[in-house]
């Protein structure tokens, strides 16, 4: 009972808005974004893979930024506006890029998915934003190729190794974008 | 993880009184490796002060060319700037060659600098690491040293710093401007700033205690080519066997002036002022830099393929960056 009530006031209150609907929840600080997510709000759409960031399958967007939120704490987000999955699209009203991956079928068991289509959607922003990679011969003109999409999506693995109809499903995205 | 206390801080002013006032506490900016840390209890603070919100979040320009990065600027945020692009294209090179997009989003320019050596010994809590637990031993000396360092070590420690950008500023001259918990500001050569392990390998840098780096400010743009090169085991997200930051100076097949530093080889990026001297011919350069860099390595024979390595992507790198 003792230790409940020490952990209870180390309790830090923190309030952000998730897929449009503002939060306010008292959290202990060890909380990670990913584990408030699921066990606080729970939006069990985010997947937690390595929980080291190595694998993206916890890819969140955060003011439209994808980050992995194994590696955030939930108190950190104080004001931020957060979209997970379940906010970029629903079964009636698919994002371009969910159904760009049912079309291409670019998953097997799925579990990746959530964070492939968030770091997906927030990768072509930053091509948008003129955000050089890797493999840009260009700094000033990045070309629209699969080896950019290989190489911006290295933060997101795939155990079943979907990835050939994973870049099919973002070239798509990426080629039909104004 | 361990439990710790939490607060949030509005200016750098703030940030460096709530450190002297709480024993054990740590800066949290970007987290992408201190969460992963305390995660592990590898870094065990007592006390976490968010730095997110402090401000130092911008690039802005001096009127002599140079620019000064905020330490809370996201890598992604560097790496697209357009100053960054057009003037000092070796630092957009290097920051994208680290991580993962994910990363680069959240890791600061100020914690990229101070994250800790991706050491498989530094991680393994149950076997002897100097840095990790002082005056337990160091497993990896004997142990799997493929990415580990050749010059620089001790025998207490042979870790290398794992940041690319930090190479690409050491090549560049950056300069690390900080905020002590007194007050003082100072401003840091980036040279001085990584510190060798010698017997106290748990000491990474010449930062004092609660000592808060605000920005990093590069001198006006040089002539010259610029270049960074990355070898390592995968593709893509993967730390360095060896990497190059490259800026030279061509008067046709000649140089004019060249500066190398090098990532993945020493505990800190590597970069000898005394090897670019007197280069001029720009087909013996490399050999001439290599060797004068390199003089005194103690490689392990899991990393001795390093020295080679670099020597033959030291030669590739000059004689692309001649032709442009």
């Amino acid at each position: 009972m003792d230790t409940l009530c020490e952990a209870q006031e180390d309790l830090v209150a923190v309030s952000f808005v998730v897929n449009g609907e503002r939060h306010t929840i008292e959290i202990d600080p060890r909380v990670t974004l990913l584990d408030a997510l699921r066990n606080n709000l729970h939006l069990t759409g985010t997947k937690k893979g390595c929980d080291q960031g190595q694998c993206g399958a916890c890819t969140v967007l955060i003011m439209g930024r994808r980050i992995n939120s194994c590696l955030s704490l939930a108190v950190t987000h104080e004001g931020d506006d957060i979209t997970t999955i379940e906010g970029l699209g629903t079964l009636g009203s698919l994002h371009p890029m969910q159904a760009a991956f049912v079309k291409h079928d670019g998953l097997q068991c799925g579990y990746c998915t959530p964070g492939q289509i968030c770091s997906a959607v927030g990768m072509l922003d930053e091509i948008d934003r003129n955000v050089p990679s890797h493999v840009s011969e260009d700094l000033h003109a990045i070309e629209k190729t699969d080896a950019e999409i290989r190489e911006r999506m290295s933060g997101n693995l795939c155990r079943c190794a979907a990835y050939p109809n994973i870049v099919a499903a973002i070239r798509e995205v990426m080629e039909t974008k104004p | 993880m361990k439990r710790f206390t939490y607060e949030r801080v509005s200016t750098p002013a703030e940030a460096v009184a709530a450190f002297s006032r709480t024993p054990g506490a740590r800066y949290l900016a970007g987290g992408t490796n201190l969460v992963d840390l305390m995660k592990l209890h590898i870094e065990l603070p007592a006390h976490l002060i968010d730095v997110n919100r402090i401000g130092l979040d911008a690039i802005e320009e001096f009127d002599d060319g140079g620019i000064r990065i905020g330490a809370m600027v996201r890598n992604t945020d560097v790496a697209g700037h357009e100053r960054v692009l057009r003037d000092y294209p070796v630092l957009a090179r290097a920051l994208v060659s680290g991580a993962s997009g994910q990363l680069r989003n959240k890791a600061t320019v100020g914690g990229n600098l101070l994250q800790r050596t991706r050491c498989p010994y530094f991680y393994s809590g149950d076997l002897p690491c100097n840095k990790r637990n002082p005056g337990s031993g160091c497993a990896a000396i004997d142990g799997l040293s493929r990415n580990l360092a050749v010059i620089g070590g001790s025998a207490s420690c042979i870790a290398t710093h794992p940041s690319d950008m930090a190479v690409a500023l050491r090549a560049l001259d950056a300069i690390v401007e900080t905020i002590q918990t007194n007050g003082t500001r100072r401003r840091i050569p980036i040279s001085q700033l990584h510190v060798l392990p010698g017997q106290t390998p748990h000491i990474e840098t010449s930062l004092t205690p609660g000592e808060l780096i605000t920005a990093v400010t590069l001198p006006p743009p040089v002539d010259g080519a610029q270049r960074y090169l990355k070898l390592r085991d995968r593709a893509s997200y993967a730390f360095a066997n060896v990497s190059i930051a490259l800026v030279a100076d061509f008067d046709g097949p000649a140089l004019r002036t060249i500066r190398v530093a090098f990532g993945g080889m020493a505990p800190k990026p590597w970069r000898v002022e005394a090897a670019e001297a007197g280069n001029i011919d720009s087909s013996k350069a490399a050999d001439r830099i290599i060797d004068a860099a390199f003089e005194g390595a103690s490689p392990t024979r899991d990393n001795l393929f390093k020295l080679p390595l670099a020597r033959k992507a030291l030669n590739v790198l000059i004689t692309e960056a001649s032709r442009q």
